[in-house]
């Protein structure tokens, strides 16, 4: 639970996709979500090209499939209101299997799931080929007010806080015996949020001041420079020009 | 309640996230107020803490997934702009890292989940905080006051921006009676443990709580004079008092006039909910028989159910009658809550613009 | 940037490098830690601040640099007082190492942490390098500049922590109990350090034995005020004055048996 998670969506490598700097990523995973979902539902064709342009990115990235079709697992709650639509939609009704579907559902369905899916899986290629520190660098450089850098950057530093006070909080409680068994320890568990609270912010709050000791001031100092290289730039276009090709055919072919 | 992408047709985003980002700018100007330099940590130990608390997803039946959404314990520690600040960080990391809510469906997760939370529960908390007495209870009342409201609320924005831009055309009733209704219960969740945090921290860091600032009475601070011998105990300074260095110093206690109006507000609050809530469960009977009907008959009239639903929270009640009177019911608190809100909201805009004027170096010396 | 802490003892009489005036300060909570500190510190000179938990010292130091300002008193730091408007100045001038190396080292690489504080000085490229090699060569860690700070051993972290603020050419290094949680042998490492560096120190410790290694003068701080100040191998022999401020000696150890060190 927690951002601790971040470490683990991240894939150590060196591949072509890790090197290139995180802003590209960024802006080339954003515009190729902005395809997909400008794309009309009744181009299946598309997607399937679009899953595999993903799929080339992720060989190119040297993601293993397995690791990119199990964080996809995030998507399970869509993936169950997806399955739902076609019962409860109105409209037209098509009859599979003796069940009364509606159309209008099963298309909203697919439509949810595929471009669902394929935002989904272009995210998870980015956290696994970003380090999150990368990430937040991007997002600064592209311009992203530096007080939401700020904030993103702490929540990142204390979500290992968090967790690793959840950790300590929770063995001591167990040690001595106690047990989260359903309603009724609630409470003590609504107070331990309480003075997790409050532990995680007096040990954020020291490395902050270690921080502002040596002369921070809001932004993170530039120490490597990451500027991209226009070569690097046409890189990172491939994958939403391409995908912006299959798109506009999509919109022609309709 | 994270939508993904495709899920809101493309001018409904593009509306949302012109809303979202004109929020977000609001909010950076106005967080430069509430932040300083100390601060600053806290705003990022509370979007890491909201961040922990979304993780927990229930699926809701027809609905899309619903979670715990912070939004008011953001606004209470941090302030309101911090607090936009601070819930659309997590939704824009959650977006970009974990791939929870699309990217292009940002606008409207921060609408709804951001500014939506953050401002109906900060509005509440402001108003009961004015009415009741000043306590450290009262801060955690008014927070769990705040938390229980914010949640349906924002539910019944996703319902109105599902119902302009919805993909599907899944019946608007439907959806607001499943989203309503499973983020009440989510609610009550999300409020006891916004009580519990808030309650915590002002029991032991009453100055990292925004919305207590007030609360703690000027310090008093003995001083030996200069370079007489130090040895403690033996010469015991005079007591002088001196301007508090803390945030204390920023909210003035409210005008005496308040004091007297306070059970009157109370009473009619109190009132207000009562009725709001007791009569609407009743009266929602008759609605719903009209509406099923509407729904048997029209149920091929794919506009139909649009036509039905002025607002977003008429089309509560479907099938169940038991499901629809309590979803009736919670429409008129919901209606009560929102009226308050834009009350108070005034209100507040009003106060808060006229205490910044008398006391501007105080505000910002914090 | 406006002056770079010169050592020629022939440019006349220097400002002393910390100026501690009737200092007061309570916490928003109400609870009164400092009660009026006056200390002086001057160029060069390694000075201990004991005192018992409680006293005071963490308070103290955090003002030194202006984290915590607003009670009564004055802090001047090489001739310019600590207050917003020289804030950045100050902080480059006075190097905290705080207790936990942990809370200290928070970026990925121990080079990026040494380079954290002059690059956010404005400090850029080459000149960043050298800056960074040189406070790691100092501390004698500059073949660990590629590994990340959680993978040393808790020595080896603390001397990064010492290299993070020497790498700011700070006027005064203010160490919050170096020697907490070392092994002997990192023990003497950190103390060869600190004695090989020409830079003037306070130490906040109640490590007894390691003041008296280092540091030929102490002050003690109880109850949020300056209680002795003196030599302090006079100070340890001064058994009711340990008494009374709950500082005790290990068991063994004899002051008098030691030779201290005397000023520079």
């Amino acid at each position: 639970m927690g951002a601790g998670h971040a470490h683990r969506l991240y894939r150590h490598g060196h591949s072509p996709v890790h090197g290139m700097p995180p802003h590209c990523k960024i802006a080339a995973v954003f515009g190729f979500v902005l395809v997909v979902v400008s794309t009309p539902r009744e181009a299946m064709w598309a997607f399937g090209l679009y899953a595999v342009l993903l799929v080339a990115v992720a060989f190119r990235a040297r993601v293993p499939i397995a690791f990119l079709l199990r964080r996809l697992v995030i998507e399970v709650p869509f993936v169950a209101f997806a399955v739902l639509l076609p019962f409860v939609a109105t409209g037209p009704q098509v009859h599979v299997l003796g069940m009364s579907l509606s159309e209008n559902g099963l298309w909203g369905a697919w439509n949810v799931l595929a471009k669902g899916t394929l935002g989904v899986a272009a995210s998870v290629l980015l956290a696994a080929t970003t380090e999150l520190r990368e990430l937040l660098l991007g997002l600064q450089r592209l311009r992203m007010p530096p007080l939401l850098v700020q904030i993103a950057s702490f929540m990142i530093r204390y979500g290992d806080v968090i967790t690793d006070e959840m950790r300590r909080m929770r063995i001591a409680r167990e040690s001595r015996g106690f047990q989260a068994r359903g309603v009724r320890h609630w409470p003590v568990l609504a107070k331990s949020a309480g003075a997790l609270f409050i532990r995680s912010y007096e040990r954020g709050e020291r490395v902050h001041l270690a921080m502002v000791s040596r002369g921070y001031t809001g932004t993170m100092p530039v120490i490597d420079d990451v500027t991209a290289t226009r070569a690097q730039w046409s890189h990172a276009a491939v994958l939403p020009v391409l995908a912006l090709a299959v798109c506009l055919t999509g919109w022609t072919l309709r | 309640m994270h939508v993904p992408d495709g899920f809101i047709d493309t001018p409904v985003s593009a509306a949302t996230g012109v809303v979202a980002v004109a929020a977000v700018a609001i909010s950076l100007r106005g967080a430069r107020r509430e932040l300083d330099e100390r601060t600053a940590p806290l705003a990022g130990l509370v979007a890491a803490f909201i961040f922990a608390v979304q993780m927990l997803n229930f699926p809701v039946a027809a609905g899309t997934s619903g979670h715990l959404l912070g939004g008011a314990l953001a606004a209470i520690l941090v302030g309101p702009f911090t607090g936009v600040l601070c819930v659309s960080v997590v939704l824009l990391m959650q977006g970009v890292l974990f791939a929870d809510g699309g990217l292009t469906a940002l606008g409207t997760n921060i609408t709804d989940m951001a500014i939506v939370t953050t401002v109906v529960a900060y509005a509440i908390f402001r108003g009961l905080v004015k009415v009741l007495p000043r306590s450290r209870a009262s801060i955690t009342v008014a927070s769990f006051a705040a938390a229980v409201v914010s949640v349906p609320a924002a539910a019944v924005a996703f319902t109105t921006i599902y119902w302009l831009g919805g993909t599907t055309d899944v019946p608007i009733g439907k959806v607001a009676t499943a989203m309503v209704g499973v983020h009440v219960l989510i609610g009550i969740g999300e409020a006891a443990i916004t009580a519990a945090t808030v309650g915590a921290v002002v029991a032991v860091r009453p100055d990292l709580v925004y919305g207590a600032r007030g609360l703690s009475k000027p310090l008093e601070l003995r001083t030996t004079p200069t370079g007489a011998p130090l040895v403690p105990g033996e010469a015991r300074p005079a007591a002088v008092t001196v301007a508090t260095p803390a945030p204390a110093a920023v909210v003035t206690s409210p005008a005496p006039a308040g004091r007297s109006n306070r059970p009157v507000w109370i009473a009619g609050l109190i009132a207000a909910l009562a009725l709001a809530g007791g009569v609407s469960y009743y009266a929602s009977a008759s609605p719903d028989g009209l509406e099923k009907v509407a729904h048997d008959k029209g149920i091929d009239e794919k506009a139909k159910p649009h036509a039905n639903d002025d607002s977003p929270l008429a089309g509560y009640s479907v099938k169940d009658v038991g499901d629809a009177r309590l979803s009736g019911g919670l429409a008129g608190v919901i209606g009560v809550g929102a009226t308050l809100t834009v009350g108070s909201g005034v209100f507040i805009v009003v106060r808060r613009r006229r205490r910044h004027t008398v006391h501007p170096i105080q505000g910002q010396g914090a | 940037m406006t002056t770079e802490p010169t050592r020629d003892p022939a440019a006349g009489p220097m400002p002393p490098s910390l100026d501690v005036r009737g200092l007061a300060f309570a916490y928003p909570d109400g609870h009164q830690a400092l009660f009026g500190v006056d200390l002086s510190v001057a160029r060069g000179e390694r000075v201990a601040l004991l005192g018992p938990n409680g006293a005071g010292k963490t308070t103290l130091v955090l003002h030194l640099n202006g984290i915590l300002t607003g009670g009564a008193g004055t802090v001047t730091v090489g001739g310019l007082p600590v207050g917003k408007k020289h804030l950045a100045e100050i902080r480059r001038r006075v190097g905290i190492v705080f207790q936990d190396p942990d809370d200290q080292l928070f970026m990925p690489t121990v080079r990026e942490d040494v380079a954290f504080g002059p690059a956010a000085g404005g400090l850029r490229g080459p000149e960043l390098e050298a800056r960074v090699m040189t406070a790691l060569d100092q501390v004698g860690m500059a073949d660990f500049a590629a590994r990340p700070p959680h993978h040393l051993s808790f020595g080896q972290r603390r001397r990064v922590a010492v290299a993070t603020v020497l790498a700011m050419r700070p006027e005064i290094l203010v160490l919050d109990e170096p020697s907490s949680n070392l092994d002997p042998a990192s023990r003497r490492e950190l103390a060869d350090i600190l004695r090989s560096l020409d830079v003037t120190v306070l130490m906040v410790t109640h490590d007894l034995p390691y003041a008296l290694e280092l540091c030929p003068r102490a002050v003690v701080l109880s109850d949020g005020v300056i209680t002795a100040d003196g030599r302090t191998q006079e100070l340890l022999c001064d058994e009711d004055l340990m008494r009374a401020h709950r500082l005790e000696l290990p068991f063994g150890f004899n002051p008098r048996s030691v030779t201290a060190p005397t000023a520079r």
